[in-house]
């Protein structure tokens, strides 16, 4: 197996499962070259570390490879992958802090995680304020900051579109759960973005507001 | 903030996430959309956390590294050379 150029005419993922299962050596590299970039993005986002993550990389796709026989069909294979890669990332999570309790459905949420704090205006195109190195530095450091679950759940749903159904299935966690983390992801990252885009001379509304 | 009887910043702090991601039914999409209008913290709120989305969805901020990718073909091939053996 394993040409990581080849480039097969399949485009669906469960058809190239079943080529894979069928010994096709084409098959497998060519569902790595597919979702590799995004595996790595999210191990990256969870775990924090850039070994961590490579060693995430290859132990999800290892171990698809090694279970595929153990794949339903019943969820795509992308979602499935992801489930793997985040139970890995977890695991180093744990090792790394020597902390057991590491989990993505441990209740984090607060009231606190609902009150709007800063209310500023934003210039109609944030993004063009500063320059590439720049901006990726203020939202890497910006988005490192939330817990682990809601930088997960904020990556899958808004960055990787996932749809709400298949990051609970990833993450197993409930749909409201899944809808109560972006509701706090979102706002903690509006919050803290504030300071980098609101319009020059624009202090904002500083009265907080409680759900 | 301001509130109105019908809908208030509390109901559209609890709609948001349906709101931007679409998912709101129409009714109630319509309740927020009036709330919006007249409430400009809450547009505020609602605009800046679109942006919020947008800023992340123009970045790549882990790219993954050529030699990453090359390590991870080479450990796909030796897997399944040892399969293949056993």
């Amino acid at each position: 197996m394993i040409q990581s150029d080849s480039s097969p005419a399949v485009t669906d993922d469960l058809e190239l499962v079943s080529l894979a299962r069928r010994g096709d050596p084409d098959a497998f590299p060519e569902l790595v070259n597919r979702y590799q970039g995004k595996i790595y993005r999210l191990a990256r986002h969870i775990t924090q570390n850039e070994e961590d993550a490579e060693d995430v990389l290859q132990e999800a796709f290892l171990k698809a490879f090694a279970h595929l026989d153990q794949f339903q069909g019943t969820a795509r294979f992308y979602t499935w992958l992801v489930r793997i890669a985040v139970n890995e990332s977890l695991m180093k999570l744990r090792h790394r802090k020597a902390d057991k309790t590491v989990s993505l459905d441990a209740p984090v949420e607060t009231d606190e995680d609902l009150v709007i704090r800063d209310i500023a205006a934003w210039g109609e195109n944030p993004e063009q304020q500063y320059g590439r190195a720049e901006m990726n530095e203020i939202l890497t450091r910006t988005i490192n900051s939330l817990p682990a679950s809601f930088r997960a759940v904020f990556w899958m749903r808004d960055v990787e579109e996932l749809s709400t159904e298949d990051t609970a299935q990833a993450l197993n966690l409930s749909i409201p759960a899944v809808k109560s983390r972006l509701l706090r992801a979102r706002l903690q990252l509006r919050d803290k973005l504030n300071r980098y885009f609101r319009k020059q001379g624009d202090h904002g509304d500083q009265s907080p507001v409680h759900v | 903030m301001a509130t109105n009887r019908q809908f208030t910043c509390k109901h559209l702090l609890r709609e948001l996430t349906d709101y931007l991601d679409g998912s709101l039914d129409a009714g109630m999409r319509v309740q927020l959309e009036a709330h919006l209008a007249k409430c400009p913290n809450c547009w505020v709120v609602c605009d800046t956390t679109k942006k919020t989305i947008q800023v992340y969805k123009g970045v790549d901020p882990y790219p993954l590294p050529e030699d990453v990718k090359g390590r991870l073909m080479k450990a796909l091939q030796r897997r399944a050379g040892q399969a293949g053996q056993a």
